[in-house]
Order: C-alpha cells, then sequence, then structure tokens
C-alpha cells in the first residue's frame, strides 16, 4: 500500500496555488474542502455558479437559511463585499473568462487535457449541472483527484474513456501522490510524493509522465 | 396599471394542457411551492392542466413542490440540468419507466437559452458542450479559431416565479441566491406569474433597486410568509 495524501491534503496542496486576490470556483463536494485551507495572508473571492460571490463558511447547524445556499444546496454565509446576481451573469463570469481558477474533481483526466467528471455511463438518470460551463472560461482549470481509482486503475490516461465534460481544458493536476502539469499534450511532472520512485509512479498513471527540470517534494502538513 | 392578482387558484388559472412552464428555483432556494401547488390543487379539482414540459434546473426533491407536480403525472417532458436531489425518486421512477421525457442542458446552457429566448436572440454560439455528447447533432462553428456549439433560444407560454417584493406594475426583487433563474424566466415566458413576499405600492420598490423591471411580468400574487422547499423537506411534507 502506498502512502498517499487525504482528501484534505491534496485540497491544502491547491490552495496554496490561489494568488491573493483571485476570484475562484470549486467544484461540489471534494474540491469545497480547498476554501478551508486558503493561506492566511491571501485572500480569494469564491464564487458559486448559483449566483453569489463572496461567500464563507458553511453556518452551524439551526442558522441555515435555505435561500442562500451553493451550487451543491448546501448552506452558506456571506462574507463583507459579497454580491448576488441571476444565471445569466453568474455563469457570463464562467464563460467569460472572468474567474481566475475552477477547480474541479474528475473522474478521468487525459493528458490532451480532456476531462471526464459528470457521467460514469449509460446507466442512471444522467445530470450534468454546470459541469460544462465550469471547464470553460476560469483562466486556469486544475482537478483535485486520487491518483487512482478504488481499484487501483488510472485515472490520468492517454484518453478518457469516461463521457468526456470538456477538450483540452485542464491544465493542472493535484493528485493523491502528485503534482502535474498538462502542457503541449503531454502530462509534466512537478511534486511527488518523496517516498515514492518515478517509476512506482509511473506504473500507477495511465499515460507518460515528462519531466522538465527539477521534480519537487511534494510535501504538506498533516491534517 | 394593476398586476395584482387576488388569489393564488386565479394566478395559475389560464394555463392549459400541454403548457410549456418554467418555473423559477435552484433546488429549494427561490421555488415557488404556493404556485406550484396551486397548479396541481387545480388539476386534483378539474383533471387539468396535464402533459405539461417544465423547464427548471432541477427535477423535484422530495414529494412537494415540482416533485408533487411530476408525482400526480401532470408532467411529460422536463428541460433541465441537474434532474438528482437529496430524495430523487418521483422523477427518477417516471423516467426510468419512460413516463417522463428528459432534455438535459448544461446549466449554463439552459439560463443563457432563456436569457436569448427573452432578448429575441434565436441561436448563439457557446464553448461549453464542445466534444460531449450533448453536443451531439448540434452545428459547431469555429471563432478566432476556436470551436463553439450552436445554441437555440429557450421560450415558455408562462412562468411562475418567486419573488421577495412586488409592486401592481410587476416590478420585482429577489431575495438572496433564491434569484437564481426566475429575472431570466420572466423574460422568456408568454405570461409570468409572480408570488411575491411583500406586495408594496407603487414607488415602494426604489427603481435603482429593481432587478425585473415590471414589463417581463404579467401577475404578481401576494403569498406572505413563503414556504420553504428544504425546509419542508426536512421535515418530510407531502403535497397535497
Amino acid at each position: 500500500m502506498t502512502e498517499k495524501l487525504s482528501n484534505a491534503q491534496i485540497a491544502w496542496r491547491a490552495a496554496q496555488d490561489i494568488k491573493d486576490g483571485a476570484y475562484v470556483n470549486l467544484g461540489i463536494g471534494f474540491p469545497e474542502m480547498v476554501a478551508g485551507y486558503m493561506p492566511e495572508d491571501r485572500e480569494a473571492v469564491f464564487h458559486t455558479e448559483n449566483g453569489v460571490l463572496g461567500f464563507g463558511r458553511n453556518p452551524a447547524p439551526g442558522d441555515e437559511d435555505w435561500d442562500l445556499i451553493n451550487a451543491g444546496k448546501k448552506a452558506i454565509t456571506l462574507r463583507p463585499g459579497a454580491a448576488f446576481f441571476h444565471h445569466a451573469d453568474s455563469f457570463a463570469m464562467v464563460r467569460g473568462g472572468h474567474l481566475d481558477v475552477a477547480i474541479l474533481g474528475a473522474y478521468q483526466v487525459a493528458q490532451t487535457g480532456d476531462l471526464a467528471n459528470w457521467s460514469t455511463g449509460p446507466k442512471g438518470v444522467p445530470a450534468v449541472g454546470g459541469a460544462m460551463d465550469l471547464v470553460h472560461g476560469a483562466k486556469r482549470v486544475a482537478v483535485i483527484t486520487d491518483h487512482v481509482t478504488k481499484h487501483g486503475e488510472p485515472k490520468l490516461v492517454e484518453a478518457c474513456t469516461l463521457p468526456l465534460t470538456g477538450v483540452g481544458c485542464v491544465t493542472k493536476v493535484y493528485t493523491s501522490f502528485a503534482v502535474i502539469d498538462i502542457v503541449d499534450g503531454h502530462f509534466v511532472l512537478r511534486e511527488k510524493l518523496p517516498g515514492l520512485s518515478f517509476d512506482d509512479l509511473q506504473s500507477q498513471t495511465g499515460a507518460t509522465l515528462h519531466t522538465d527540470g527539477d521534480v519537487a517534494d511534494l510535501t504538506v502538513p498533516e491534517l | 396599471m394593476d398586476k395584482r392578482i387576488a388569489t393564488l387558484a386565479e394566478a395559475v388559472s389560464g394555463i392549459p394542457d400541454g403548457a410549456s412552464v418554467m418555473i423559477g428555483g435552484f433546488g429549494g432556494s427561490g421555488a415557488p411551492i404556493e404556485l406550484i401547488h396551486a397548479l396541481i390543487d387545480r388539476f386534483l379539482e378539474t383533471g387539468s392542466p396535464k402533459a405539461l414540459t417544465v423547464i427548471n434546473n432541477n427535477a423535484g426533491n422530495g414529494h412537494v413542490g415540482i416533485a408533487a407536480l411530476i408525482e400526480q403525472g401532470m408532467v411529460a417532458r422536463m428541460v433541465c440540468s441537474f434532474p438528482r436531489s437529496a430524495d430523487p425518486r418521483v422523477f427518477t421512477e417516471r423516467y426510468q419507466s419512460g413516463e417522463i421525457e428528459l432534455e438535459l442542458v448544461p446549466q449554463g446552457t439552459l439560463a443563457e437559452r432563456i436569457r436569448a429566448g427573452g432578448a429575441g436572440i434565436p441561436a448563439f454560439y457557446t464553448p461549453t458542450s464542445y466534444g460531449t455528447d450533448l453536443a451531439k447533432g448540434k452545428p459547431v462553428e469555429e471563432f478566432d479559431g476556436r470551436p463553439y456549439v450552436q445554441e437555440r433560444w429557450l421560450k415558455a407560454d408562462f412562468a411562475l416565479i418567486k419573488a421577495e417584493k412586488g409592486d401592481p406594475y410587476g416590478n420585482l426583487t429577489y431575495r438572496m441566491a433564491a434569484r437564481n433563474f426566475s429575472p431570466l424566466m420572466a423574460t422568456a415566458a408568454a405570461r409570468t406569474v409572480a408570488q411575491v413576499s411583500h406586495l408594496v405600492a407603487a414607488g415602494d420598490i426604489d427603481p435603482e433597486a429593481v432587478v425585473t423591471p415590471g414589463i417581463f411580468v404579467d401577475g404578481v400574487v401576494e403569498v406572505a410568509d413563503p414556504q420553504q422547499e428544504e425546509e419542508l423537506n426536512r421535515a418530510g411534507a407531502h403535497h397535497p
């Protein structure tokens, strides 16, 4: 069993790359954790596609106002400077390139930057929400994910086999083992867990890992 | 000018069988529960309206609101982005048995199609869904070297929405994230009816604060202390 980062640690690592003053959309579920690990000396404004900029932490149980929710339909609170807007404005922020970064979950990411994160196939009721919109327009689209599925299969692949959310849209991947950029149709390894050899990492990755200069140690705090 | 409507029953009286109805709300936030339940009550009394096309971000949750509308068999077709919820069983069962047709639309595309419908723009190009299953059969064109998918406007016969304040001219404000699709739907329906939590006199809404100008609204009905869908579902409510 290879040592790996927890979801909280992956979220922490992704948060370290969000710049002060950034407008950020976090996908539903696991990516929402990123907000909790922003460095204290930086302020990001979080966007939720149902029509709020500048939301804060979830309220305590009993304090919810169910007209004030995020895209995952969880209750939220507002920070000073927050704003409400309708859906057409909200998705203008998304597609119009006004968000600095979107951080999303993934079933599969291809070395071409293709992302599959909305459907695991024809079974069940199809539901897409804002997934296909969010992959377009943010200046940086990053994915946070386990490096492999719970069955040990690579999630970083040459070509996605699951239904696509978007083509050539992902630029960076933070996994439970590594930090990887997508450059010109290649996975370029930037950081990896120090206890994991390059060959180990490659064997759990479904496409060739490239390097471009030094590979740094991926170190995160205990969380 | 006076767009006030006295009762909920009157507010939903003109919706015929087979109509397309945009319903505001994102999940429970902004769902016009009383208007939807008035429509259900009319159906239970008269057998109409049925075979509706309903346009909403979701496809109902639990056994109130849109889920209750579906549960009564009033809906033939859903146009939505995310037909899942904490308790989506009512829609799921009817979808899987083939009783309800589903048109799945990415959320931002749904919003923009409604906006286009209300703005007189028959089609537009968006990067969303390019290269995916949801773009199949749609025209694709390159602009400045990037591919975009053509999408068409979406209009409806009726819109049922929830607003915070409304005046006799139909000017509306909204409450927090309950705004979501409602200002767009108001523009895209042939007839828009808003339930408002506070019916105020003309002039009581600061013109600077109006979100939906009254030209887009045909009727306002006051529902003081409206029910909130999420709260109803947490209490296990059913309608009727």
